[in-house]
């Protein structure tokens, strides 16, 4: 076991980790772990662009970009949280451009800008030209750029080293915590890939930027790397996960692959159609059409395959439609997209539609954090120390459904600001706190608990089980019924994981293992997904009960906030978690208890979603 | 230009998704594990694949179902982060942008680590040399004076003019096909030179002199003996021998 002390440690090198990073180690000595190398991070795969109301092209205003966001979250984003971002956003870009990123250009050589779906001017009246671009690989371009200005800061890596738990002073599992009271993180354990040692970051200041979970899913646009490890520390550290239930489903994933094809598509004229070559997105959002927000879409492409009106041998996926537009177009703004179909489903894209289908793309929920980017170990009190900003946090900015775009955004302006946070209360922390005397005991005894299990079910049987199960029950479509088989068989799973056992009882670079350590981390994440949407009895983004088609905002306009408690712990109904829903659903060793969080509500008042 | 892969018309016959029958496919792999041998080996298995499978899915086959210590790189799975650089059937390609029907799978395929760089275990290479190399050529927007207010203005001509050196993800696979590479792991390799190349060209940069000094050394773009391996190799479709050569050029005329 090592050892090491910095003031600030970043776990995760995509968007947000490494645009912390850059402002975290401008004043104070900061790290960043990565289980990837930076460039391989997801952040890398997004396409179509970062919204901002520069107006570079036509009027737009970010008062109007907050109202979409809050809007096309369904009224379930923290309002004043949306704001930051969106009169933040402006900042974001021109900083990544002044950093070096390849923005597309108007003629008079400003930034480009193009439509996204939901993005609206004036509150609705038309799509707005509000998405700056690099071609149809934003995501890359900003992946890119961090890192090379990260080059140029000399930010220290820890390339492939698993960030396997978190240390904090307190055990918030067992531990009954005072309202106010201090609780402080002091570090993290590590685990190095190529060596197969533990390392142990004591730190004053920790930022989780571990991105999202989509591996819960068989069909997802997510790389296999997307475990939500940060979620899951910090879930099984007693901390709560906020609003796990709304996934967003992405409508233009390649048809049986989930290979990601960017609304950009539809941004620059691409249509959706139907077997019957029906526009069908008109009868479902009459004002924006294809540009409507995405789980609208989603939803309307799953019902017009369950109503018969699939395209294919097995009707099951609708058409994305760019032969009407020209060639050289294509190739100057969706030049990667359009080879992807080329590539993985040999259709050429100038003449033939895509196939497409709803895939899992990304977790509007995470850990809970405030505008800041500190870390909520409730609906109020923070975590000294422990900051979360991207994917794998929940600020909230994207409420029920994130609007395209809005990714690229948040992980450049609350890494921004969780990175500017940190540095600062690192300052004012003298001296590190103390951790247990042998800290890496828990993470040691998981590996090797793992490894010398001489046999049993394999990693991959589990894992393909998970992913069927909740395709099948927690995907566009839920029903009670569906959501409580998905629940019991995670239970199930839960128990099988006990008994699954890898082949590599090797030291050095063991993937083996840590796909079993990751496979942990999907089936913890996919439970609390599975508890918060049996309990929310409501439709609202994308979260979609077919028995309670409707938004109720009377009991439900609640973020809900998950606990995993032990199953001795005291009755949630005595006061003991804020906010307290009516549902606790066991799991044998633990419980997983629901609470609530108020939305915080500025200048809009909830209205019914039309677009 | 896009990289569009041989039998298009072929795949686009059978490109509904799923409507393609299943075949079995052989791979020969190179197994090395420093912990069980100094020697590393050639194993084969044989697997089941569908239609749009790829070579990554095969090893995933392997790895999930039939040997778990089979080691590689790999994440995004669809071309663009770059982790997953192999030599398969003897030219370097991303595993997850091969689809198995493309590399004749009536014969075993072979997978090999990319050539030139340490293998650490089985697929996997160690990538801090190349990374090294990488930093060393300033891969960042060399400016002065004070920062605009704004954006920078950048016509759009002078946009394009590095747009297909932008595209790299950095997977090595350009490098590691460089036959000067194999016999001199000291020189800089076309990912760096290509990464320079998008700065030297970027008309917003100033630090065009800096990296064509530092390219300049006798381990930077003059070792280039124009193969067009790395061009060939780039799942990327990046010109990356063209680049080379504008930097060539870019030295002698002082011209960017």
């Amino acid at each position: 076991m090592q050892t090491h002390q910095y003031d600030v440690v970043i776990v995760g090198a995509g968007g947000a980790g490494m645009r912390a990073a850059l402002e975290a180690s401008k004043g104070a000595r900061t790290a960043v772990i990565s289980k990837l190398y930076p460039t391989r991070s997801h952040t890398g795969a997004a396409q179509g662009g970062m919204c901002a109301a520069l107006a570079n092209v036509e009027e737009d205003n970010w008062e109007w970009h907050t109202f979409d966001t809050i809007k096309g979250g369904d009224y379930l984003v923290d309002q004043d949280a949306a704001e930051v971002m969106a009169k933040e956003a402006i900042d974001a870009v021109l900083d990544l451009e002044r950093m070096g990123l390849p923005f597309n250009r108007t003629p008079e050589g400003r930034i480009d800008q193009r439509r996204f779906g939901g993005h609206t001017r004036n509150h609705g009246e038309a799509a707005v030209r509000r998405a700056c671009y690099a071609a149809d690989r934003t995501g890359h371009m900003i992946l890119q750029t961090l890192y090379q200005n990260c080059v140029k800061q000399d930010v220290e890596f820890f390339n492939e080293f698993y960030v396997l738990d978190l240390l904090t002073d307190h055990d918030l599992t067992t531990e009954d915590i005072e309202d106010g009271a201090e609780v402080n993180a002091t570090g993290v354990v590590a685990y190095d890939l190529a060596s197969g040692e533990t390392h142990v970051f004591q730190a004053k200041a920790i930022i989780f930027a571990t991105g999202g979970a989509g591996k819960i899913f068989k069909t997802t646009s997510n790389a296999h790397t997307l475990t939500g490890d940060g979620m899951a520390l910090a879930y099984r550290r007693g901390l709560p996960l906020e609003d796990m239930e709304f996934f967003q489903f992405h409508p233009t994933g390649l048809a049986g692959l989930g290979i990601l094809l960017s609304e950009a598509a539809r941004g620059e004229g691409g249509i959706l159609r139907n077997s019957e070559g029906e526009r069908f997105m008109e009868r479902y959002a009459p004002t924006i059409k294809d540009l409507a927000p995405r789980d609208i879409v989603a939803r309307s492409m799953a019902n017009e395959v369950r109503e018969g009106r699939g395209a294919g041998p097995n009707k099951d996926y609708v058409l994305l439609d760019l032969t009407h537009l020209e060639p050289a177009h294509i190739d100057a703004k969706l030049p990667d997209i359009t080879e992807f179909a080329r590539t993985y489903l040999g259709i050429e894209p100038y003449t033939e539609p895509v196939p497409v289908y709803p895939t899992a793309h990304y977790a509007m929920g995470g850990v809970p954090t405030n505008i800041k980017g500190e870390v909520l170990r409730d609906g109020h009190n923070v975590v000294k120390g422990l900051y979360a900003a991207g994917e794998v946090a929940c600020v909230s900015v994207h409420g029920s459904n994130r609007l395209g775009t809005n990714s690229l955004l948040d992980i450049n302006v609350f890494g921004k600001r969780s990175g500017r946070s940190a540095a600062a209360y690192a300052q004012t922390v003298e001296q590190h706190l103390p951790i247990p005397e042998n800290p890496a005991a828990r993470v040691e005894a998981q590996l090797s608990e793992m490894r010398d299990r001489p046999e049993g079910e394999r990693v991959a049987e589990v894992r393909k089980a998970l992913q069927e199960t909740m395709d099948a029950n927690a995907q566009v479509f839920r029903t009670r019924e569906s959501l409580e088989q998905a629940a019991a068989d995670i239970r199930d799973l839960q128990k099988r994981y006990k008994n699954v056992s890898v082949q590599d009882k090797g030291t050095l670079f063991n993937t083996d293992l840590l796909e079993a350590i990751e496979l942990g981390f999907l089936l913890d994440i996919a439970e609390v997904t599975v508890v918060a949407a049996l309990n929310r009895r409501e439709s609202r983004g994308g979260h979609y009960r077919e028995d309670y088609p409707d938004r109720d905002d009377t009991n439900y306009m609640l973020h809900t906030m998950a606990y995993r408690r032990p199953t001795s712990a005291p009755d949630a109904a005595d006061g003991h978690v804020e906010g307290y829903f009516d549902h606790v659903e066991d799991f044998g060793d633990y419980k997983v208890v629901l609470g609530s969080k108020t939305v915080t509500q500025t200048r809009y008042e909830p209205m019914e979603r039309k677009y | 230009m896009t990289a569009v892969l041989e039998n298009t018309t072929e795949a686009a016959q059978d490109g509904q998704a799923g409507a393609v029958a299943s075949f079995e496919v052989t791979l020969k792999i190179r197994r090395y594990n420093p912990e069980v041998s100094e020697e590393a080996v050639w194993e084969e298995h044989t697997v089941t694949a569908h239609g749009t499978d790829r070579v990554l899915d095969a090893l995933h086959k392997i790895k999930w179902e039939l040997d778990g210590s089979l080691t590689f790189r790999r994440s995004c799975a669809h071309g663009v982060c770059g982790s997953d650089a192999m030599r398969i059937n003897g030219r370097n390609r991303l595993a997850c942008k091969t689809l198995l029907k493309d590399v004749n799978p009536d014969k075993p395929i072979t997978v090999e680590p990319i050539k030139g760089l340490p293998v650490v275990k089985d697929l996997v290479v160690d990538m801090e040399p190349f990374f090294a190399s990488y930093r060393e050529i300033m891969p960042f927007l060399i400016t002065s004076g004070n920062e605009p207010s704004r954006e920078n203005i950048q016509s759009q001509a002078d946009r394009d003019r590095f747009d297909d050196t932008t595209k790299c993800i950095l997977c090595a696979a350009c490098t590691s096909s460089c036959p000067v590479f194999w016999t001199d792991g000291q020189y800089f390799g076309p990912a760096a030179i290509v990464n320079a190349h998008r700065f030297i060209f970027d008309s917003r940069d100033e630090g065009a002199t800096q990296r064509l000094e530092i390219l300049n050394d006798k381990e930077g773009v003059w070792r280039c003996r124009t193969t067009f391996n790395c061009t060939e190799a780039c799942p990327r479709g990046i010109e990356v021998t063209k680049a080379i050569q504008e930097v060539k050029r870019a030295m002698i005329t002082r011209a960017f």
